[in-house]
């Protein structure tokens, strides 16, 4: 047994109302660049839909992900090392920009530079790629709560592979009962099928933490690892010719804080936290032989940490003491393993992916109340869930390879916390037959329904920093994207933006980041270590160089030493400090 | 013949035979060693510090059915080229006649299969050519550096036929390029560079000896690099890699003038 970290996530699909704010913070903080115009590390689809890019979950199409061979071996399903070295000069695969989409902006210049006429003038689309006007025709979310639409939900892989197996009934009372939002970041998988095609090596598993990273000074540009991945979340950036892909925002994580999607979910529907598994056995558990016991594999892997044996083996693997105990307290420990509701996204791509997701019951409970019933009454809901078939088969498809035992328990569980709180917090006597109907105790459907319904801030995410033994490299810890056109370059130089030297972007400020949503005290401007500017500005506070109201009474900044006699906002102390962290 | 014979017995007499003109000494003595250096001393400078500029910028998400034919062909092709050179270069011609092998039999099998690495290339490179002017979007990705990269590219390969069928006798008499331009080769390895033998060698093998040269000079310098890059190491490595959280070089500091280092893994 050898003991591993792994840095994963949770996403509580009821709650997503699809507002796509994860997506927009995400592209505002890592893809906002050219090159990468095209590139959404997270994402939103309308499901049922085609997804993004367009079908990707159609690996006889993609060739994404990992099949188990004959002989019970794991093979890329792109093909063999040898065979995959032969396709090196084109990638046979390899989806084109009209899969995703074309990316364009407006031809503003003509609004102010057209001639004197008749008709306002408009700005017309222009290709960021050709640099031609062009027609828009599908974009980011086109589809964006469309899955109903005969023209694009028939498209979706999901539904053709259940049409096949339960015909054509299934589409029309999918249609009338169905819709959600699947967010969708790096499956940051401990078998990731990315890493394995990479010719280069240049993409790795971050010991440490199973962040799976590309560096961008080995990746070579080969593509294999878009066409390796079957959630499709490696991109290739067409100016830089490298690839890049979501990061799990490391640099925040490694001081504590969480993803900037995650951070601003409007729903706080996301979980982060750490799982400890067995590394030894990803490999045999990934070539699981039947597809729909992956899910079960997958759980094997993840060790109890409250387990002593687990725990010494993890110290004697080097995991620190305050990453085992992070681990105790992990929410998407206890959402996925402990309690069984968060399940995985295709396992049957043989990725071990390690983000999970809570099904969602609104889609049930929707159609349930249309019927007339009680919706929340626990009876009812029980019944619902063996009675409505269709979107239970499409859930299972996404999330355990079709079998529909784990998502009944999941989406059991949460009728059952549903219809038991009602009770509890309409003053009712609670009935004990509830939790222990989905085999729960009412001590632990309170302590579900404190992480779910509740959630708060210090219960969603439970994330250790970087380790205190290692925290001298970390301050030296630069930001791979640093690098021209990166995300990191977006200091201004003497000639405009993205002008003149790289901006270092250390951990140093992320550092700073998290103090400050930490402190309870409005930060003091003239403080270096707070650093204010608008980019990491969090609305606390007033970042420099705005006008601020002097504090009404004086109170020493919690951090003692460093406070007595500053007074925050006097201009001398605005204009200086902003300059490099 | 001339090859048996001791360096410096060959030096003198061939110092005696023939009289070298300047130009016939920069190109034949000095500029295959200002190219090694260039070349070398490029290739090892560019990848110390331009690792992040390493890459075949691929434009397969611009265009996908004209490459899928013209790239592999090319490449295929010119790595067929690749190997002809190699065994017509290195390997002198005693070695291949003491195996039985006669010239016109050698010959034969060299224009044989030269002609469809030759052929594939080309039509490779032309395709990929009409492809990069045609296609909006590639065309618009297609870097100054990149033009002269192909002008370069181009122009050895078209040089490399021109001499082929010279050699092969379609254009002019024939001629056997192992017996001068070969030896030649492999003198400026042991660092006593025969010129005269290319002195003597017919036009078409001294145009393309010199487009040669010239492309090796621009190579460190153009996306060409990423022919180094052949990830011979993934066949042996395990699928999955792992990496520790190491620390960076460049970080938390403002960057030096100049050139810095690219941080190794």
């Amino acid at each position: 047994m050898k003991v591993m970290a792994q840095m994963g996530m949770v996403m509580n699909l009821d709650k997503c109302i699809g507002c796509h704010t994860c997506s927009v913070t995400c592209k505002q903080a890592w893809t906002n660049r050219a090159g990468v115009e095209y590139v959404w590390f997270n994402n939103v689809e309308t499901r049922p839909g085609q997804g993004y890019p367009r079908t990707y979950q159609d690996q006889g199409k993609w060739k994404g992900g990992w099949v188990r061979t004959q002989r019970g071996k794991l093979k890329l399903r792109s093909g063999s090392r040898w065979h995959r070295l032969t396709t090196i000069f084109t990638n046979p695969v390899l989806p084109e920009l009209k899969d995703y989409y074309e990316p364009w902006t407006y031809d503003y210049d003509n609004l102010i530079s057209a001639p004197l006429g008749e008709h306002t003038p408009v700005a017309r689309p222009k290709s960021l790629i050709t640099g031609k006007p062009m027609k828009i025709e599908w974009s980011a979310n086109w589809d964006d709560d469309l899955s109903g639409g005969p023209e694009l939900a028939v498209d979706d892989p999901v539904i053709k592979k259940i049409k096949n197996e339960v015909g054509d009934r299934v589409k029309m009372e999918f249609e009338q009962a169905f819709m959600f939002y699947l967010p969708r970041i790096c499956e940051h998988c401990l078998n990731p099928a990315c890493v394995a095609a990479c010719p280069s090596g240049a993409m790795y598993k971050r010991s440490e933490d199973g962040i799976v990273l590309v560096d961008q000074d080995a990746c070579r540009g080969w593509r294999m690892c878009v066409t390796g991945c079957p959630y499709k979340k490696v991109y290739f950036n067409h100016r830089t010719g490298k690839a890049e892909k979501c990061t799990l925002c490391y640099p925040r994580i490694e001081v504590g804080l969480p993803t900037v999607c995650s951070e601003t979910c409007v729903g706080r529907l996301r979980y982060i936290g750490l799982f400890l598994y067995d590394a030894d056995r990803v490999t045999e558990a990934a070539a699981t032989e039947n597809e729909q016991d992956l899910y079960e594999a997958q759980l094997d892997l993840i060790l109890d940490p409250n387990d002593p044996e687990v725990a010494k083996q993890a110290q004697r693997d080097g995991i620190p003491m305050d990453w085992i105990n992070a681990a105790r307290k992990s929410p998407v420990y206890a959402l996925a393993k402990k309690y069984k509701v968060a399940l995985p996204l295709h396992p049957e791509y043989r990725t071990m992916p390690m983000v999970w997701y809570i099904p969602p019951l609104s889609p049930v409970v929707d159609a349930l109340r249309e019927t007339g019933n009680d919706a929340e009454d626990a009876g009812n809901l029980f019944g619902a869930l063996n009675a409505l078939r269709i979107p239970i088969e499409y859930l299972a498809e996404l999330f355990t390879a079709g079998d529909v035992v784990p998502v009944k328990h999941s989406l059991g569980i949460l009728a059952a916390m549903r219809s038991f709180m009602r009770d509890s917090n309409l003053g009712k006597p609670t009935d004990a037959s509830i939790p222990a109907a989905v085999g729960l105790t009412e001590e632990e459907m309170y302590s579900l329904y404190r992480l779910l319904a509740i959630a708060k801030y210090d219960d969603r995410y439970v994330i250790p920093e970087a380790h205190s033994e290692t925290a001298r490299d970390l301050e030296e810890l630069a930001c791979s994207l640093d690098y021209d056109g990166g995300a990191g370059m977006y200091e201004q130089g003497p000639f405009g933006e993205s002008s003149g030297r790289p901006a270092p972007v250390a951990v140093e400020t992320f550092h700073a980041l998290a103090h400050r949503q930490g402190t309870d005290t409005i930060v003091d401007a003239s403080d270096e270590d707070a650093k204010v500017n608008l980019l990491n500005w969090d609305g606390r506070g007033v970042p420099l160089g705005m006008p601020t109201m002097p504090p009404k009474t004086a109170e020493p900044d919690s951090a003692g030493d460093r406070a007595a006699a500053s007074t925050p906002g006097r201009p001398d102390d605005a204009t200086r400090s902003g300059g490099a962290s | 013949m001339i090859a048996a014979l001791p360096l410096a017995a060959r030096a003198q007499e061939v110092a005696s035979d023939v009289q070298l003109s300047t130009t016939d000494i920069l190109l034949w003595d000095v500029l295959p060693y200002v190219t090694m250096a260039v070349f070398v001393v490029g290739m090892i400078w560019r990848y110390r510090y331009d690792r992040f500029g390493w890459t075949t910028r691929s434009s397969q998400l611009y265009e996908k059915k004209l490459i899928r034919i013209a790239s592999p062909l090319f490449h295929f092709g010119i790595l067929a080229v690749l190997m002809g050179h190699v065994v017509g270069l290195l390997i002198p011609e005693q070695w291949t006649q003491a195996v039985g092998i006669s010239e016109s039999t050698y010959h034969f099998f060299a224009v044989l299969l030269g002609a469809f690495a030759g052929a594939a290339t080309l039509i490779g490179i032309v395709l990929l050519i009409i492809r990069r002017r045609t296609v909006g979007p590639v065309f618009s990705a297609t870097t100054k550096n990149d033009k002269v990269m192909y002008l370069f590219l181009t122009g050895a390969i078209l040089l490399g036929v021109v001499a082929t069928l010279a050699g092969a006798g379609v254009l002019g008499d024939g001629h056997n390029y192992r017996e001068d331009v070969s030896v030649w080769f492999r003198s400026l390895f042991y660092l006593q560079p025969q010129a005269e033998l290319m002195a003597a060698a017919p036009l078409a093998f001294k145009i393309h000896a010199v487009a040669g040269m010239a492309l090796f000079i621009v190579w460190p310098f153009t996306r060409l690099v990423h022919a180094f890059s052949a990830p011979v190491g993934y066949v042996f490595r395990p699928y999955v890699v792992y990496r520790d959280r190491g620390p960076h070089d460049a970080g938390n500091r403002q960057p030096r003038r100049g050139w810095e280092k690219v941080g190794g893994p």
